[in-house]
């Protein structure tokens, strides 16, 4: 429940998700309430006909009628799963309407349709429209079979079965699914799933609770649970639904899962209100209840779970929207030429029709056109000629890719999760490219850099700070541990040296080595992991989060009060006596147990507890039950209500249920207990107890001596040995703390509805009265449960909360006693070590109690009830009733929780970061938490100058943000490498300073850290630009405690105003907004449920994939496709100029020379093929090496394949290409016999040729599928050809091709001219490619030949010359400086440093702040240093070579690296530079390396847009560059 | 499109552990195809590589040229311009078009003799055969002797469709515009006597026209009854049937007409007339001397456009 403060924000209003169409409809419908009745009982009267009615659906009422005896008059949409959009009848129709959405559709059949008007036809009517009907066909296709797959899909839902009661039958009967309607009463057994949104009635459960596992709706594994409706869980005997007879009102179906509101009217006229943990929703599955019957409230497509499912999201790629406007210069330039033919026309018509020449044929009737008219005419024929300028397949083309790409995405094994068996998805399918292009990261942190698994790691209680150091070793171990297991081969001395840790638990730890160690046998560590995930199946509990280790010191405090409180109580004591730390530590861990919703499940019985023995017990129970209840109104004075019977009920009822077992448990206690004896004097109080507690009870004074009853002993089922039991928490926060409770033998043994059990080794069971559980949300920050303690009859409110809450509801100390003063002290302390946790980066939660009179709750509860019970914003008076009760609380401690990094963080961030990537973070998480996080996934370098933001006004940003600018453009003097020596304490971070530290060091890269008040004003319109500038200089952004809409407001800005592609990723609900706004949206199908997943484009497993989903996969899509658009354009403006040539000689009169088949299927079939193929699989650069040099990726970026620069030269030289295709025929054929199509086939084949071999020269891996399909192409071509041309001699007017082929083959003209024209048209660009591939390669080029050149040696490294850093820029590859380091206007080619390890000056002087961080987070900061991997054998693999680099960096951080830096200027100056280019030279074995480097260093240094940087050219610039390089 | 809310999802469980749905393995084959990694030639594009293909290619293509310039060579074309656009030429007269049919002689003279079998072309310019209507307008059915074609041409064909209520056939501009100027060769033996050189009719279209796409109505009867009912092009002297007086090359079926029905790529063209048979190995064809050709002028043709005749030796 406690999340990360921003987790806890709202998720996205559901309001914006995409409703369907019957949402639309919904909204339509007056009534806002929906009204539901048994359909077991005779229809009610009117006003229920006239909703039915209103519901429509007149084809299902018919239905109705003829099945009598189900006659309800509830016209509501039954279960059936209807996803299929179209019908056999309305698919026609239907889809093409759809179809026609597409505007290039509507453009080719409006062309196709304009053959048809005789005056400009060009070809045959019938044939224009092939292409069109093929293209329409197979989608067409495609969507029927979609629709049949989901048609499928719906009815193996639809026919799963289901009990449901039948009237006539009387008792519960199998149905399908889609038979059940509203009103329905379904009995569903354990483990069943839901079939649809159903009210629960009836549990066999006897506290009238059910838990549900909601997995299927939004992927959190642990158990929910709901509550059968006020007002039937007292009923006696079994739930009969035909005697149900209320009738309920409730909302209409909406898509909120977390809202459910209504409220039950029963015969007599009583109601009770219903929430929605009285609602079991669809998809959910029933777990650890027997069975649970419910009525049926929405069915099918009104269930939350269906209305909350939308299908894959169409997005438009960035890539797609440049291809349009290109699409429209196609467009323009169709018009230009067409314009261009049209005249001429009109002037040819003109000179010809004069002289009346022969071959001027005139109008039907004889006479002849005007040349307007002419010319009219041929401008709408040559736009059919012509039309092929607007690619017809190219869309359907670029789908057919992206499907293809999507595939191979998916597919990818390096992508795929072993530990939690995930590969990662595709939602959308249109945007496989923009991956390749992102320039702005947006990441959440908790869950997404993070594991989002929280580990205890320290508390402090009282003022006292216990720093658990045992602990942190553990976990350290733990990080060892993982590396180790990397290796192949176990290492012997890790077991032992585990085996002997910590004392008491050693047993426990030996058990869980053992067999992590068998695990690791068979294989890696996350297979088992994910055995050991699954074996247990609980969420939150792997071993690491479970075995906590105690301090020794807060250990012993707390079995001391145990030990206290235990005499006392057992010697009828008040427990008064406990001085006040001690009493805060125990209320502390009784904090820690119960304020929370951790539902304790035993594994040996997954998820299912039989209660037979609560059954046998129930009437009893009852008796007792109204004895009490005639009793409680006296104990709570005049509050009294079904509500505070609860403590009473459920502690008589689970007193009387134990007595029989309570010596086999005290037995199995004290195999845990080390003292015996104070459990047999429990024994011995519990059984007196049950001796005559009945009597004894309601006389027992109130407030006195504890109430023996409360202190039962064990559970009805023998509650199982401390390891075996499970917590399933709905956060890891709360998992972690309720297993650290533990570790200090406090352990939370029973949660019911209205009690909850703790196990202590002294006192035995204290079983806690739940009066109240106030619920966790996102505006508190904080929950709280309301309990009466079962030692003191105190009612004790314990709250648990975020820091910043609670530290200002606590009760205000006065000065002037000791006390207060005292109180004052342990705050101050507290909120000191707050601090502390803090930079250390752990998430705090505070700890509080308030004790409550009887009075103040009396009133409290009047008004909460009230509050409980209305319909209207209930919401809003709850929230406003919990504020009333959290206030003046009385602090006892607080937590530290570690969230741990995600594996190979740090070093997907580095990449990213070389790959040209800014990464800005958004948390909701405290300033110093997110700023010691971004340290330890190297966001910040320690090194580097952060600014940090905070500003409290308006004004107050404004100047900070003036204040920053001037500061950074003072930074970039043109010039000026010189360190300016401002205080050292620069670039540090102050905790609470609210000024930015306005010190520079010079070279450093720099970061902003703005937390989220600042941001709400940096967001403003005035702001917004400043604020924009000055994190576009910026290395990383840091935001904290950002909301939801704030981090969806940033990545908004930086998307609209940057017009950069934008990549926000996330894994919990408060990311939703954010994913959905950025270009491309990745969800971590983490720990937190689904939602981010919903709403993402990409989901990954874990944030490591990202590097590989960007930089390799995003890359090669991009390029694929980039250069797949470019082609298409390519070909079909070659094609369109032979034509278009061909016109100057025919008189501008639209005649093609081409065959009209030949003409409208060339880019259909012949020449289709292979495009498509090199789209899908070509790579220009093999994967290791892209991931080796990640600067690779800017290419993407900058758009480097597509630019409209390209797109231009691309279309010149289609033109130079169809001028030489065409008039190397013209030539060859001038003044002969040739007829028009006999000239013209040649020219098609040219043509043809000329593609494959230009898609020849693109290609950069010819796999044999390339082979095959260029092969298959020409043939293809050829066979057609010879079909079609003696297929008939008549049939195909006017080109009449009979014979053609066949003529030609035999013409020793047409092979000359099909090897001159292609090989001639490509020769430039073959001569241009290969004088830029060697003379001035970009930086694909150069990889690719040096992933060429090293493939044949397996175990390579590129560039290893130049030092062991991979990160480490190479000086001819990208320039290694940050944003802000290079002119402010540089932005294409301002390249965020991509890893200096340690900029000399920078760390010259190692400022006083650094030290003290430094001493404060030594163990945490080693340990997660190691943690990527040792240092491996030589198992010399790429991948295997990485990791052993990524172990190296981190290594080098921090001031020794960069002392050595420092030392080694001198040597690796200039000369060493030098050498280190002779030395690629020789190991390259080639001159064009070396020379290339050269080159492209000089040209970077040309290309530098704004003031060069200062070092470039002398030779100091030389050596320090030289240092950053080494 | 696809809602993400399937059997799989709800009854499987979905994601990522769930109960009972124990290992089930989605880990993706490690295939090469599936992973991208199928074995693959990388040709990389530099200097290197490229400029050994330059020269390759220049290889190859030096003897392809020479074989051309060889051929070429070999081929001897003589071009006589009948236009009469020059005054002094002898068919200026007939530029005129008083007299028809107008008949001109010219005079050239073979300074070698042709050895091979001699092919005589004419030819024209700025002649747009490739003109999209002129192209369009003809009926193939009726050239395959279709007979309700015959009589009901293609709608393509207008306006040369029907002439006087009757269908015309052939229909259509091209048939109507037709070439029919009639040359005749003569070689100046000695001083005014001379002698004419046989001119093949024959084997100038070719085979398939002849054989396959071009027909005569069917029947049994002369030509002239199976063309009954229609009428001859506008611009024709004599109707179809006429055109020769050998059954073999009559109707439709004439080689000048079939030659003349595939229409010409370019402005600029040329079309076989007669082919000139090499008789036997001792004479050439045509001996070096005096040549003279009788034009029968009756192309109507009314702009600047060259006619010429064109005689090229096969193998000279």
């Amino acid at each position: 429940m406690e999340r990360d403060p921003a987790a806890g924000e709202d998720p996205a209003p559901p309001d914006r998700r995409p409703q369907g169409r019957r949402g639309r409809r919904r909204r339509r419908r007056e009534s806002r309430t929906r009204t539901v009745r048994s359909n077991l009982q005779p229809p009610p009267p009117a006003s229920a006909h006239e909703e039915g009615a209103a519901q429509g659906a007149r084809r299902r009422r018919r239905w109705w009628w003829w099945r009598p005896g189900r006659g309800g008059a509830q016209h509501l949409a039954d279960n059936r799963l209807k996803t299929t959009k179209y019908t056999l009848l309305s698919f026609v129709p239907k889809n093409l309407f759809e179809q026609f959405h597409r505007l290039a559709n509507v453009y080719f059949v409006l062309i196709a349709l304009l053959n048809f008007v005789p005056a400009v036809n060009a070809f045959q009517p019938g044939l224009a429209l092939a292409p069109v009907l093929f293209i329409l066909a197979v989608t067409a296709f495609k969507d029927l079979w979609e629709d049949y797959s989901r048609h499928r899909s719906d009815q193996e839902i639809n026919h799963l079965g289901c009990l449901v009661f039948s009237r006539e039958e009387k008792q519960y009967v199998n149905r399908f699914w889609r038979e059940i309607r509203v009103g329905d009463f379904v009995r569903l057994r354990c483990n069943e799933i839901i079939p649809a949104d159903v009210l629960l009635l009836s549990s066999s459960n006897p506290d009238g609770l059910c838990h549900i596992e909601t997995a299927n709706l939004d992927g959190e594994t642990n158990l929910k649970r709901r509550q059968v409706v006020r007002g039937f869980s007292e009923l006696v005997s079994e739930f009969d639904p035909l005697t149900f007879t209320s009738v309920i009102e409730c909302e209409r179906p909406n898509n909120d899962l977390s809202r459910f509101r209504g409220c039950i009217t029963h015969e007599n006229g009583k109601k009770a209100g219903l929430h929605k943990e009285n609602l079991l929703l669809r998809g959910c599955t029933v777990r650890n209840t027997e069975a649970v019957v419910g009525i049926v409230i929405y069915a099918g497509h009104e269930t939350k779970a269906l209305l909350n499912s939308s299908g894959p999201r169409y997005k438009r790629s960035m890539l797609e929207r440049q291809m349009n406007c290109d699409v429209l210069w196609c467009v323009l330039l169709l018009v230009c030429t067409c314009l261009f033919s049209a005249v001429g026309h009109g002037v040819w018509v003109r000179r010809y029709q004069e002289k009346k020449a022969l071959f001027d044929v005139p109008e039907a009737d004889g006479g002849s056109l005007s040349p307007v008219t002419a010319a009219v005419y041929s401008f709408l024929t040559m736009i059919i000629v012509l039309q092929v300028l607007i690619p017809v397949s190219l869309y359907v083309s670029i789908e057919i890719v992206k499907v293809c790409q999507v595939y191979f995405i998916n597919q990818d094994v390096d992508l795929y999760d072993e530990e939690t068996d995930s590969q990662l998805q595709c939602r959308a399918l249109n945007i496989t490219e923009d991956l390749g292009q992102i320039r702005y990261i947006f990441s959440d942190k908790t869950g997404t850099l993070t594991e989002n698994r929280m580990v205890f790691r320290r508390c402090t209680v009282s003022g006292m700070e216990y720093s658990h150091d045992a602990n942190a070793q553990r976990l350290a171990r733990y990080q060892e541990a993982d590396s180790d297991s990397e290796e192949p081969v176990p290492r012997g001395g890790s077991l032992s040296q585990r085996g002997s840790i910590g004392s008491h638990q050693s047993v426990r730890l030996v058990h869980r080595t053992q067999s992590t160690r068998s695990h690791r046998r068979t294989g890696s560590r996350a297979e088992a992991r994910r055995a050991s995930m699954l074996s247990k199946h609980t969420a939150f509990s792997s071993p690491m989060e479970t075995d906590i280790t105690p301090d020794p010191k807060l250990l012993e405090k707390v079995s001391e009060c145990d030990r206290c409180l235990a005499v006392a109580r057992h010697q009828q004591h008040p427990p008064a006596h406990l001085s006040p730390e001690l009493s805060d530590v125990f209320d502390f861990f009784i904090a820690l147990t119960i304020c929370n919703t951790v539902v304790v499940t035993a594994p040996d019985q997954p998820r299912q507890k039989v209660r037979v023995r609560f059954e046998q017990l129930k009437s009893p129970v009852k008796t007792l039950e109204g004895l009490l209840r005639r009793l409680s109104p006296s104990r709570l004075t005049g509050c009294g209500s079904a509500a505070s019977l609860f403590p009473a009920k459920s502690s008589s009822k689970s007193g009387s249920s134990f007595l029989p077992v309570l010596s086999a448990d005290s037995a199995l206690l004290g195999l845990e207990e080390k003292l015996s004896q104070p459990a047999q004097a429990q024994a011995v109080a519990s059984e007196g107890c049950g001796e005559d507690g009945w009597a004894s009870q309601p006389c027992a004074p109130e407030g006195c001596a504890p109430d023996p009853c409360a202190l039962e002993r064990a559970p009805p089922p023998p509650p199982p040995k401390d390891p075996e039991l499970r917590y399933e928490a709905e956060s890891p926060d709360e998992a972690a703390l309720v297993y650290a409770a533990r570790a200090y033998n406090c352990a939370l043994v029973q949660r019911l509805q209205d009690r909850v059990a703790v196990q202590l080794p002294h006192l035995g069971r204290l079983t806690f009265p739940l009066l109240h559980t106030l619920g966790f949300d996102s505006t508190r920050k904080r929950m709280s449960v309301v309990v009466r303690h079962p030692l003191t009859q105190e009612i004790q409110v314990y709250t648990k909360g975020a820091d910043s809450v609670v530290m200002d509801l606590l009760l205000p100390c006065s000065p002037d006693d000791a006390r207060g003063r005292h109180q004052k002290k342990i705050r101050s302390k507290t909120q000191n070590y707050l601090n502390l946790y803090a930079v250390e980066g752990l998430r705090t939660l505070c700890i509080a109690k308030r004790v409550l009179s009887k009075e103040e709750y009396a009133c409290w509860l009047q008004s909460h009830l009230e509050a409980e019970s209305a319909v209207d914003n209930r919401e809003e008076l709850l929230s406003q009733s919990a504020i009333r009760l959290e206030t003046n609380l009385h602090l006892l401690g607080a937590t530290g929780v570690e969230d741990r990094l995600q594996d190979g963080v740090p070093e997907t961030i580095a990449k990213l970061r070389q790959a040209g990537l800014q990464i800005w973070v958004l948390t909701g998480d405290k300033q110093e938490t997110a700023v010691n996080i971004a340290h330890a996934c190297k966001l910040l370098d320690q090194d580097e100058e952060v600014i940090t933001l905070n500003a409290d006004s308006q004004e107050a940003c404004a100047a900070l943000l003036d204040q920053c600018l001037a500061y950074v453009q003072a930074r970039t003097p043109p010039g000026a490498p010189e360190k300016t020596p401002a205080g050292g304490a620069g670039g540090r971070f102050y905790p609470l300073l609210r000024l930015p530290p306005e010190a520079a060091a010079p070279r450093p890269c720099l970061s902003l850290v703005i937390d989220g008040r600042s941001l709400a004003y940096a967001l403003e319109k005035s702001l917004e630009d400043k604020f924009l500038f000055l994190a576009k200089q910026c290395r990383s952004v840091l935001c904290c405690r950002s909301t939801p809409l704030q981090k969806s407001m940033v990545v908004k800005l930086v998307r609209s105003k940057l017009k950069a592609m934008t990549l926000a990723i996330g894994d919990g609900a408060n990311d939703v907004s954010m994913i959905q706004v950025a270009d491309v949206g990745v969800g971590i199908s983490g720990q937190e449920g689904m939602q981010a997943v919903m709403a993402s484009d990409f989901a990954v497993p874990r944030f490591r994939y990202l590097e590989r989903l960007l930089i390799v996969h995003g890359h090669w899509c991009y390029s694929r496709l980039a250069n797949m658009v470019l082609y298409f354009f390519y070909k079909n403006t070659m094609f369109v100029g032979l034509l278009f040539w061909f016109q100057f000689f025919c008189g501008f009169s639209a005649s093609a020379m081409i065959d009209q088949w030949y003409l409208i299927f060339f880019n259909l079939l012949f020449s289709s093929l292979p495009q498509l193929v090199t789209g899908v699989l070509d790579k220009d650069v093999p994967a290791e090496a892209l991931l080796a040099q990640p600067q690779l990726y800017r290419s993407g970026q900058n758009m480097e394949e597509y630019r409209p620069r390209t797109f231009w030269w691309n279309m010149a030289d289609a033109a130079f290409q169809s001028l030489v295709c065409f008039f190397i025929p013209y030539l060859a054929y001038y003044d002969s016999d040739a007829d028009v199509f006999t000239w013209g086939t040649p020219i098609t084949a040219i043509a043809l040729l000329t593609f494959l071999l230009h898609l020849g020269i693109e290609t950069k891996t010819w796999t044999w599928l390339n082979w095959t399909a260029c092969g298959f192409s020409a043939l293809l071509f050829f066979t057609v050809a010879f079909v079609y041309n003696s297929s008939c001699a008549t049939c195909y007017p006017p080109s009449n091709p009979y014979w053609t082929m066949q003529t030609l083959t035999g013409d020793p003209l047409f092979y000359l001219t099909c090897l001159i024209a292609p090989i001639t048209a490509l020769l430039p660009r073959l001569f241009f490619k290969a004088l830029q591939g060697s003379l001035f390669p970009t930086q694909l080029q150069r990889a690719r030949q040096l992933a060429k050149r090293s493939s044949p040696r397996k175990p390579r490294a590129p560039r290893d010359p130049r030092g062991p850093l991979p990160g480490a820029p190479s000086p001819d590859t990208s320039e290694p400086s940050c944003p802000g380091a290079s002119a402010p206007a540089s932005q294409d080619d301002a390249s965020p440093g991509s890893w200096p390890p340690g900029a000399p000056e920078a760390s010259e002087e190692p400022s006083p702040v650094d030290v003290s961080v430094d001493v404060s987070v030594p163990l945490r900061e080693a340990s997660g240093r190691r943690a990527p991997g040792r240092p491996s054998g030589p198992r010399a693999a790429v991948p295997e070579r990485r990791s052993g680099d990524s172990r190296a960096k981190p290594a080098r951080s921090g001031r020794t690296a960069s002392l050595s830096s420092v030392f080694s200027l001198p040597h690796f100056g200039s000369p060493g530079w030098i050498s280190s280019l002779s030395l690629v030279g020789g190991l390259g074995g080639v001159w064009q390396l070396s020379r290339s480097s050269l080159h492209g260093d000089k040209r970077e240094a040309e290309f530098l847009p704004g003031p060069p940087p200062p070092r470039d050219g002398d030779l100091c610039g030389l050596g320090q560059r030289a240092a950053d390089y080494f | 499109m696809a809602m993400s809310y399937n059997s799989k999802d709800e009854v499987d469980g979905g994601p990522p552990c769930a109960p009972g749905g124990a290992a089930k393995n989605r880990r993706p084959d490690n295939t090469a195809f599936k992973q991208q990694r199928l074995p693959a030639w990388q040709p990389i594009l530099t200097a290197g590589t490229v400029l050994p293909t330059f020269f390759i290619i220049g290889l190859i293509f030096i003897p392809i040229g020479i074989g051309i310039f060889v051929t070429s060579n070999n081929i001897r074309e003589i071009e006589i311009d009948y236009t009469g656009i020059d005054p002094s030429s002898p068919c200026n007269k007939c530029l005129s078009r008083n007299v028809t049919p107008c008949i001109c002689t010219i005079n050239f003279t073979l300074e070698q003799s042709f050895e091979g079998n001699v092919f005589m072309y004419y030819g024209l310019s700025n002649f747009y055969q490739n003109h999209r209507r002129y192209v369009k307008s003809r009926d193939d059915s009726q050239l395959n002797g279709d007979p309700t074609a015959l009589l009901n041409p293609s709608k393509e064909c207008e306006p040369y469709r029907r002439n006087e209520d009757k269908p015309i056939a052939p229909c259509g501009a091209i048939a109507n515009s037709m070439f029919n100027d009639t040359l005749e060769l003569f070689l100046v033996v000695n001083g005014s006597f001379s002698t004419a050189i046989p001119l093949k009719k024959k084997g100038i279209a070719w085979w398939t026209d002849k054989n396959v796409k071009f027909r005569n109505p069917p029947g049994e009867g002369p030509l002239q009854e199976r063309f009954k009912d229609t009428t001859k092009p506008v611009n024709w002297v004599k109707p179809v049937y006429l055109l020769d007086s050998d059954q073999d090359n009559n109707g439709f079926i004439n080689e000048d007409f079939i030659v003349w029905m595939r229409t010409a790529a370019l402005p600029t063209f040329r079309k076989l007339y007669r082919i000139i048979e090499r008789k036997s190995d001792l004479h050439p064809t045509l001996p070096a001397g005096d040549y003279f050709l009788n034009i029968k002028y009756i192309f109507l043709f009314t702009l600047q456009i060259t006619l010429y005749i064109l005689l090229m030796d096969e193998n000279g």
